[in-house]
């Protein structure tokens, strides 16, 4: 009795002792993890995932708490690139990238408040008081901050035209294969 | 000479016998013309005309711009009537940007500069009138004729290949040009030579083509320019293809012809450069194929860029019954048309009408792993994997199966005895790779100017700061100088 | 030295952990869908079952033995594995973060893996000596490697294939799995007794 208790109990401090020093030697400086995402995600810092910008959403998803799908600005590109990092597995039905979108104003009811600028996480707009504002579409992230701010709904994100340019062939949808799931 | 072995290539049906003996007609002036300002691979030109302004044939209505990229002309005398977007020869039916012309039927050229001897221009003289011309490769490849005639002469390129291969079904405009206009290519390819300083000059034509091989034998005879007999087969028509075929060597995965010393431009291409070096006369026409089962009267027809495709067929006298379906250019690797509204462009080499026994629509059945198209692929790749990889969702994989070297020749589809559409699968993969590296280009420069933001505002916030300490600063300096000199005040009075 | 050969070729394949003993089947079913994360599983458990056979034969022999406490046997087992597997977990997370994200919850679970407690059992019972131990313990995770990198080359292949709705997922993974456990029978006589 008493050697089974006191020979468990060494065994278990030494391994113990073990893995503290191994703790130490291999301790993690930072997290590496969290930086490879911070690379993927887009870093216009939008919070339309619910997290205070692209740090605490990097955080989130190295530490498992976030799916892989949470950026919107990121499309099905950043879903991917995540998905790969992390080796989850992810069902691109459920992102509505089907529809990529940008600002638009709607130049007959833009007063010129200048609140869409100002709060634009890439610059996006252009403007000044009492002038009609514009949206370059090739810096718009589609974040919908402007949609919230603006006073008279003249921002709005509309989705991209399609156009020769970014036009491409659509997945060959087979008849005979229909009873398989794709 | 001896020929070198190929590898794939499949021998579909070649049809060509519907307008082969058929002599080029020139299609009568239509009255409206509508001329895309993109028919090349690069940047689209720029319009240099507005509506109502009257041009001449063969005045610059779009010039070019960016280092790929190639001016279009006027194809006819008359007045523009729009600069806007035009339904596009494109499977999708999308519109692109268009110049649209009103014939005024008089077809009077533009004064040009010819040159009576084209031998003593400068190499460099040459291709600017090549480049200033609008010319681009007319086999169907559409790449601006000038920048491979410059970057070939930079990588001294010592073959200089034209490419006789017409290996599409029913398409026969290039062996009627061979056989009726030989002359004249063979001066455009010895211009060509001479602009790039090769040192040997071989013309491969198909062996199917025996009319247009004596035509250009003899047309070459006592030239630099040496006539070669080729096995028909399709591809053969491919640049990478018949350089194997008449050097033996192969172009390296991602690059390009210039790689191994080799020049390939099309027979067609070589004629607009003799037109363009000569008598100074831009790409205005080009020939056209019009075939297929529907096609009452098939023909070769000289037609000016812009033209749409409905007057070809309402020229070759309308359909015999309702075709099954239109194609711009050859059947293996042209492109279905929604409407016969489109316009011609540079690299339309064929309009074909087509019935239902000519495209025989069979549904697809699964894969049974035959490799039919791994022995037909001529870029010798494993369709039915890269297929499936795709198919599963998996592009990534299919690029490391070698997609990005895939041609979309057709080969593989044709010989597949599920009738699995394996280029449509290629087509759809490349476009989703294409887009994914589109979205990645402009969040890498999203982010940047995010950052940019973030820093900008964070300085504005430290200036701030650091003016309002200052402010501070000299407002207290003040006050400590105003109670000084009161305090002085008050010793003195004192 | 025939006879250790021998020995790391009937464990790894005659006697394979995953497809004759049934053990293992966990991370067998759930890292195998992907070939380069189920050789990175297959070399973490290898690390562990090989020092963790070593590390029970110690135990048993110059602890439990002695004081004459082989009821304990389980519990000291367990308590060696959880530190090696703890071990193994801090060494991935350090020179590997995106590995240690990939296998997650699979890699502690390496503890309960039943190959890792299993085959110091079998040795016990087999009252092998030290370096049989040893060579048993790494032959086998070799061959659990083995099977988990072949069965993921399968299933990379199925996610290819155009499998009926009714078969598609699991259903047709666990019949290549017992295809591929039939397979591995035709090793039985590659070994004689």
């Amino acid at each position: 009795m008493i050697a089974a208790l006191t020979s468990l109990t060494i065994l278990g401090l030494v391994l113990g002792l073990i893995l503290g020093v191994a703790a130490r030697v291999f301790r993690v400086e930072g997290n590496k993890l969290v930086e490879e995402i911070m690379e993927i995600l887009p870093g216009s810092q939008c919070g339309q995932c619910g997290f205070p910008g692209c740090a605490g959403a990097a955080q989130a998803l190295a530490a498992g708490g976030a799916p892989v799908t949470l950026c919107p600005p990121g499309g099905r590109s950043v879903v991917l690139e995540l998905a790969a990092k992390l080796g989850k597995e992810v069902n691109l039905a459920g992102v509505k990238d089907s529809v990529p979108k940008v600002a638009e104003v709607k130049e007959e009811l833009c007063i010129g408040c200048t609140r869409c600028f100002k709060v634009c996480p890439t610059d996006a707009i252009m403007g000044a008081a009492q002038q009609i504002h514009s949206v370059f579409r090739d810096a718009c992230t589609a974040c919908g901050k402007c949609e919230e701010v603006c006073p008279t709904e003249s921002v709005k994100l509309q989705p991209i035209p399609v156009t020769l340019h970014g036009w491409y062939w659509h997945k060959p949808n087979l008849q005979v294969l229909r009873n398989i799931p794709a | 000479m001896k020929l070198f072995k190929l590898r794939g290539g499949v021998h579909p049906e070649s049809r060509k016998e519907l307008a082969a003996d058929r002599a080029i007609r020139v299609l009568p002036m239509p009255e409206y013309l509508y001329v895309p300002l993109l028919q090349h691979v690069g940047a689209p030109a720029q319009p240099n005309v507005n509506v109502g302004d009257k041009v001449l044939k063969g005045q610059l209505i779009g010039a070019s711009q960016g280092v790929i990229s190639a001016p279009v002309h006027a194809p006819t005398s008359g007045h523009i009537v729009a600069v806007g977007d035009y339904p596009a020869a494109h499977p999708s039916g999308l519109t692109a940007p268009t110049i649209t012309i009103k014939a005024d039927g008089e077809d009077r050229w533009l004064d040009t500069e010819a040159v009576s001897d084209p031998f003593v221009l400068s190499p460099d003289q040459i291709s600017a009138r090549v480049a200033a011309a609008g010319i681009v490769g007319l086999g169907g490849a559409t790449f601006p004729s000038a920048v491979k005639l410059n970057l070939s002469r930079k990588n001294n390129v010592h073959t200089l290949i034209i490419n006789g291969g017409e290996c599409e079904p029913y398409i026969t405009c290039d062996d009627r040009l061979m056989r009726e206009r030989a002359a004249e290519i063979v001066e455009g390819v010895r211009l060509i030579r001479y602009a790039v300083g090769a040192e040997v000059v071989m013309v491969g034509i198909e062996d199917n083509k025996p009319a247009a091989l004596a035509a250009m034998t003899l047309a070459a005879k006592n030239t630099e320019v040496k006539v070669i007999a080729v096995p028909a087969m399709y591809p053969m028509g491919w640049d990478k293809q018949m350089i194997k075929a008449l050097t033996g060597r192969e172009v390296p995965a991602d690059g390009r012809t210039a790689d191994i010393g080799v020049l390939v431009h099309n027979v067609a291409t070589a004629f607009a450069v003799r037109d363009a070096v000569r008598f100074g006369r831009p790409l205005v026409s080009r020939l056209v194929t019009v075939s297929g089962g529907s096609v009452i009267e098939p023909a070769n027809l000289e037609v000016p860029i812009g033209t749409l495709v409905e007057n070809l067929f309402q020229f070759c006298g309308g359909f015999r019954n309702k075709p099954a379906r239109m194609v711009l250019g050859g059947p293996m690797m042209g492109i279905q048309l929604a409407s016969a509204a489109v316009p011609i462009v540079k690299g339309s080499s064929g309009v074909l009408a087509l019935t239902d026994s000519e495209i025989g629509n069979v549904q697809p059945s699964p894969c049974i792993r035959c490799s039919s198209c791994v022995r037909a692929c001529p870029v010798g790749l494993l369709p039915l994997d890269m297929a499936a990889h795709i198919r599963a969702g998996d592009s990534s994989a299919a690029v490391t199966l070698g997609l990005k070297d895939c041609v979309a020749c057709g080969c593989c589809s044709f010989v597949c005895p599920s009738h699995i559409p394996l280029v449509h699968y290629f087509n759809f993969a490349k476009g989703e790779l294409m887009e994914q590296e589109r979205v990645k280009l402009k969040q890498e420069s999203t982010k940047k100017l995010a950052e940019m933001r973030n820093e900008r505002i964070a300085r504005i916030e430290r200036e701030r700061v650091e003016a309002a300490a200052k402010r501070k600063a000299a407002r207290e300096a003040r006050e400590r100088a105003a109670k000084e000199a009161a305090a002085k005040v008050v010793t003195e009075t004192a | 030295m025939s006879e250790y050969l021998l020995l790391l070729l009937s464990t790894a394949l005659v006697n394979n952990v995953v497809l004759v003993k049934f053990l293992g089947l966990c991370p067998f079913m759930g890292i195998s869908k992907k070939m380069d994360t189920a050789l990175s599983m297959g070399l973490a458990t290898t690390f562990v079952i090989t020092f963790t056979t070593a590390g029970a034969w110690l135990l048993e022999h110059w602890l439990l033995m002695p004081l004459g406490i082989q009821y304990l046997r389980i519990l000291t087992y367990i308590l060696a594995i959880a530190a090696v597997v703890q071990f193994t977990e801090m060494v991935i997370r350090k020179t590997a973060p995106a590995l240690y994200q990939v296998l997650g919850i699979y890699l502690p679970l390496i503890t309960t893996n039943c190959a890792v407690l299993g085959l110091p059992l079998l040795n016990v019972q087999e009252k092998s000596g030290f370096a049989v131990s040893l060579m048993v313990g790494f032959g086998s995770s070799v061959g659990f490697t083995l099977v988990l990198v072949l069965f993921a080359g399968l299933r990379e292949r199925i996610a290819l294939a155009t499998v009926s709705a009714t078969f598609a997922g699991a259903p047709i993974a666990f019949i290549t799995a017992g295809l591929l456990a039939l397979a591995f029978m035709g090793f039985a006589g590659l070994v004689p007794h």
